[in-house]
């Protein structure tokens, strides 16, 4: 994977649940552009594990003087967003990919509506400064539990185009009425927990949108679970999945060489072919179709996980 | 280092020649004694080979000038060989950034990039250009991003919108091509326009290409080479103008095969765009008379086992099994048989 070591110039609580942190080149070299709604992979050595989170990148995507990122505390997740918060401080050294986008603008909307859901915000947050500077119409809806809890609301110009929505203060999303009033060619992107993507699939569908329409990014690190085990078809050898874990770390951490990318189940690089399944995948990505996953023939490691008597993966 | 630009044609006199140099930095695109498609991507950028057509990230070669001349002559006769539908305008400026940035880098003594903010200021010595504009302003400049910036850039681009998991040909300057048409696959996706290709669906060649392109990510651009055969070194064989060039294919004889046919080798580059996501696919194509490449003895080995031992579909499909039998004779008098070292640059 394609990578820089970075400086982390800043860290910054934005909530008590969420910081920001800021990476910069350390000689000061400027870092490639993006896109609004790219991501990075940070790594994470703590001890003898390897972490590796996937980040939407919040700061202005015309701006290569540095990356930023904003990451909220997860404390019954894997650890990655613990050792972040707990860990890392300005001056620090971290590995970080190169930035890939698989949430992108769809250019050829006549207008962008950006939903989002809680931390959900961040990839809108890059989005809407491209939207401002190619002056594109776009409207935004962000959906948070408090005013302390959003991060977002820090993080956002003060343009009337962006609507709050906070649970609280009874002001929550009516889907139906701004997915309603939205001209022809009007293309709309989610990103926040499952249940809001759901709604919008499905308001859009009661609507009459175009599938191709409706974009959506669920923000996703691999799911924790119950620990299993994985037989590897290639060396015969037997690999233990902790319940902290994704299957792709265990392979990482036995040294089984494997490609990914992102990390969150959406770019298809560490699609695993499988040889035998006795039990049931339960897969979280959404790389397969459908019917390849009940087919239960493949797997992507990053965020999949299994669940009964054997596994054995062409590995 | 300059280069010392030729003066020369790719129609009607093809006056075409490759020097001493153009000769040994030929992108010799066998690695082994057997050709088969694979995924053969490699990563791409500066700090390739001293030398070698892999060294710069848009290489510059004596053919530059005259090459730019004849894609002028082809745009005149078939303007919609420069397409980009309206959505792709920022990939145009993207494009355009990473061209003159590239060439202002990687050849100082050629091309200058000034920016002062938007307020950019260009200078190509080699085709006697000086232009002030803002980027992002397309009234600016005498024409489209694209089209002002690929008149200047050697080789063919496509440029691939990305979404629905799929690449989209979008847009495109494509005066230099293997027999495609930009006209007939605007607009497609990278499964439809890869349709004609054979044998590479089955063997799941695209999936597994698509994957890899999709996930290229900002700053790591990757090559690979294709390849075909070309009667005379003429850059424009599009479907087109199948009537100007298919007829030259019956003109060889194994006393003008040498000079006649040429290997056509396209480096394609793969880059992600900054601002608009998409993916610029520029395809280079560099032309060898095959009695120039056999000056090589390891490519004059190597290629006639290539070709002797190809799939008849491939030669098809590359529009060159009418000749093969002339090609192979002409180069089995240069296989003596030894074994060949691995990789595709010269011995010595």
């Amino acid at each position: 994977m394609t990578s820089l070591m970075l400086r982390v110039a800043e860290a910054e609580s934005l909530t008590p649940l969420v910081k920001r942190f800021r990476f910069e080149h350390p000689r000061g070299e400027s870092l490639p552009l993006f896109s609004g709604g790219a991501h990075v992979v940070v790594e994470m050595p703590d001890g003898d594990v390897l972490r590796r989170n996937a980040y939407s990148l919040i700061s202005d995507p015309q701006d290569g003087s540095g990356y930023e990122i904003a990451v909220r505390r997860e404390d019954g997740g894997r650890g990655g967003s613990r050792f972040m918060h707990a860990r890392v401080r300005p001056g620090d050294l971290l590995r970080i990919s190169l930035p890939l986008n698989l949430f992108a603008l769809d250019l050829r909307a006549r207008k962008h509506v950006l939903i989002a859901g809680g931390i959900g915000i961040t990839p809108f947050v890059a989005q809407v400064r491209q939207l401002l500077r190619m002056q594109l119409p776009f409207e935004l809806h962000y959906g948070a539990r408090s005013r302390d809890e959003a991060a977002g609301l820090r993080l956002l110009p003060d343009v009337p185009h962006i609507h709050f929505h906070i649970s609280d203060e009874s002001n929550r999303m009516d889907l139906g009425a701004f997915l309603s009033a939205q001209p022809l060619g009007t293309h709309v992107y989610t990103c926040g927990p499952e249940g809001l993507i759901n709604a919008v699939a499905q308001t859009g569908a009661r609507l009459g949108w175009p599938k191709t329409a409706l974009h959506s990014e669920v923000f996703q690190a691999p799911p924790p679970g119950r620990p299993f085990e994985v037989v590897l078809a290639r060396s015969g050898r037997t690999i233990e999945v902790g319940a902290h874990q994704s299957l792709l770390e265990a392979l990482e951490a036995a040294e089984v060489e494997i490609d990914w990318s992102c990390r969150g189940g959406a770019c298809g690089r560490c699609e695993t072919r499988v040889v035998s399944c006795h039990g049931r995948i339960e897969h979280h990505d959404h790389w397969l179709s459908e019917d390849e996953q009940s087919a239960q023939t493949r797997i992507m490691p990053c965020v999949s996980r299994f669940r009964g008597e054997s596994l054995i993966i062409d590995r | 280092m300059t280069i010392r630009f030729n003066d020369e044609t790719f129609r009607d006199d093809y006056s075409f020649r490759n020097s001493a140099t153009a000769i040994r930095r030929f992108p010799f695109p066998f690695d082994k004694d057997d050709y088969m498609y694979s995924v053969n991507m490699e990563p791409h950028g500066t700090g390739g080979r001293a030398g070698s057509v892999f060294e710069k990230r848009f290489d510059v070669d004596e053919h530059y000038v005259a090459e730019m001349r004849d894609r002028a002559i082809t745009l005149a006769g078939d303007p919609l060989r420069c397409q980009s539908l309206p959505h792709m305008e920022l990939a145009g400026w993207d494009l355009l950034e990473l061209i003159m940035q590239c060439k202002a880098e990687d050849y100082p003594d050629l091309f200058q990039l000034h920016r002062d903010g938007d307020r950019w200021h260009w200078i190509n010595r080699p085709l006697g250009i000086e232009q002030r504009f803002t980027f992002l302003d397309p009234t600016t400049l005498p024409c489209g991003p694209m089209e002002y910036i690929t008149r200047q850039a050697q080789g063919d681009f496509a440029v691939l919108d990305q979404r629905e998991n799929n690449l989209w040909m979008d847009a495109g300057m494509v005066t230099s091509q293997a027999d495609w048409s930009l006209d007939f696959d605007i607009g497609m996706n990278f499964f439809e326009w890869h349709a004609p290709v054979p044998k590479a669906a089955e063997m799941g060649i695209f999936q597994r290409a698509l994957k890899f392109l999709l996930a290229i990510p900002q700053g790591a651009p990757s090559r690979r080479l294709n390849w075909t055969m070309t009667v005379n070194p003429r850059l424009d064989t599009s479907p087109e103008n199948y009537h100007l060039w298919g007829p030259e294919k019956r003109t060889i004889t194994p006393e003008n095969v040498g000079a006649k046919q040429y290997l056509r080798v396209e480096l394609q580059s793969f880059w992600r765009l900054p601002r608009s996501n998409a993916l610029a696919f520029p395809i280079r194509c560099y032309l060898i008379a095959l009695e120039d490449l056999v000056t090589v003895p390891k490519w004059a080995r190597r290629l006639h086992r290539v070709i002797r031992d190809l799939p008849d579909e491939l030669a098809e499909y590359k529009g060159f099994a009418v000749n093969r039998p002339i090609i192979i004779d002409y180069l089995a008098q240069f296989d003596d048989g030894k074994p060949t070292s691995p990789g595709i640059f010269p011995d010595d």
